[in-house]
């Protein structure tokens, strides 16, 4: 079916308190939610706030709430998701607005450290480099999980994220098991404790929507349980 | 924002963790009651007699039916749960919800049946 030649895209203004505002943007070709964002800003409106870097789905800066479900705009087209003319795009979910689609990111990241999600080096450069095995089970578990881009739609789609504001959220759980599966880092006894508290891994209630939604086919889900049964061992062993 | 907090929970394995969860509450709020009819036989013969005889009401052997239903549902979602947090990973659990929502309603139907 041939699309229109223009929709209607209803973009949120302001902060928390804030409302939609509906422009009018002509089509185009291969056209992403980004584009049309950036059509607005340009064309239309320059005080209209969004953010993006690189375009091609790697920096993860530009994702949005699109028709309500979140998004990378900079890989999804518009054809995708435009319904009877219309599309609806506003800031992520359960992170604090700025302005506009801008939305604080502080305690997302707050997160990734209270999750200790930075390796932590055991050795000096002094040392022989650790030859890691690519088949090694580790390796495979850490190779399943690493390519997050940190955009965060995982966190914005989570409910338990947003029911308990303690909870470290999918993106850092993530990231942490990552790390928990690198057999050079030092710090694993503390992280896994950091893990395991209150609003860790075990807040998960497995709903999966963060798999649901995660442009880069992750599963946090997954690295989630892993952590479940890495710290469930680590207490039976009296480790934590 | 209307719309921002609506999308992700059209997924299957949201919805049965939201089965799993209201089935739980629904199951703690008929506890009481079944304490409550187990200490009629500690009144008296006569008095849970009079009580398993309500119990014949199609109405009643509807609501147990519903209780049959939620119970199983609740213990397999559980044990999907279970599964999922002890064991190595597998895919698949929608296909495994899907599986206790059936064999909940097949476990439902059969107590039906029995009852009728």
């Amino acid at each position: 079916m041939a699309m229109a030649m223009a929709i209607e895209v209803s973009i949120w203004r302001g902060r928390a308190n804030g409302r939609y505002q509906t422009f009018t943007v002509p089509l185009d070709q291969s056209q992403t939610v980004l584009d049309v964002v950036t059509w607005v800003q340009r064309k239309l409106d320059p005080t209209l706030a969004y953010r993006f870097a690189c375009r091609v789905g790697m920096c993860g800066s530009c994702a949005m709430t699109v028709n309500g479900r979140p998004r990378w705009t900079c890989r999804t087209h518009i054809s995708k998701v435009v319904e009877a003319g219309r599309v609806e795009i506003g800031p992520l979910a359960n992170m604090p607005i700025i302005k506009d689609l801008v939305c604080d990111m502080a305690e997302f990241f707050a997160k990734w450290q209270r999750a200790k999600g930075a390796f932590a080096p055991g050795k000096s450069r002094h040392d022989p480099i650790e030859r890691i095995s690519p088949a090694a089970a580790e390796r495979v578990a850490a190779d399943a999980a690493i390519e997050c881009i940190n955009c965060a739609v995982c966190y914005a789609a989570c409910d338990t994220v947003r029911w308990n504001e303690n909870y470290l959220g999918p993106a850092a759980l993530n990231r942490a098991w990552t790390l928990v599966n690198d057999v050079r880092d030092a710090g694993q006894r503390e992280r896994l404790a950091a893990l395991a508290a209150d609003g860790g891994c075990h807040a998960c209630h497995s709903h999966h929507s963060c798999q649901e939604h995660c442009p880069k086919a992750l599963s946090p889900v997954r690295s989630i349980a892993g952590l479940k049964r890495r710290s469930l061992e680590a207490y039976v062993r009296g480790e934590l | 924002m209307k719309s921002h907090t609506t999308a992700h929970r059209k997924s299957g394995l949201w919805i049965a963790a939201m089965v799993h969860r209201l089935s739980g509450l629904a199951l703690a709020c008929f506890l009481p009651l079944h304490f409550l009819a187990l200490g009629l036989a500690i009144d008296g013969e006569a008095q849970l007699d009079r009580f398993l005889a309500w119990t014949a009401n199609p109405w009643v052997k509807l609501a147990e039916t519903t209780l049959v239903f939620l119970l199983t549902v609740h213990l397999l979602g559980g044990v999907r749960v279970l599964l999922l947090e002890t064991l190595p990973w597998r895919e698949g659990h929608k296909q495994l919800a899907t599986a206790a929502v059936a064999a909940a309603a097949l476990a439902a139907i059969a107590f039906l049946v029995r009852a009728a």
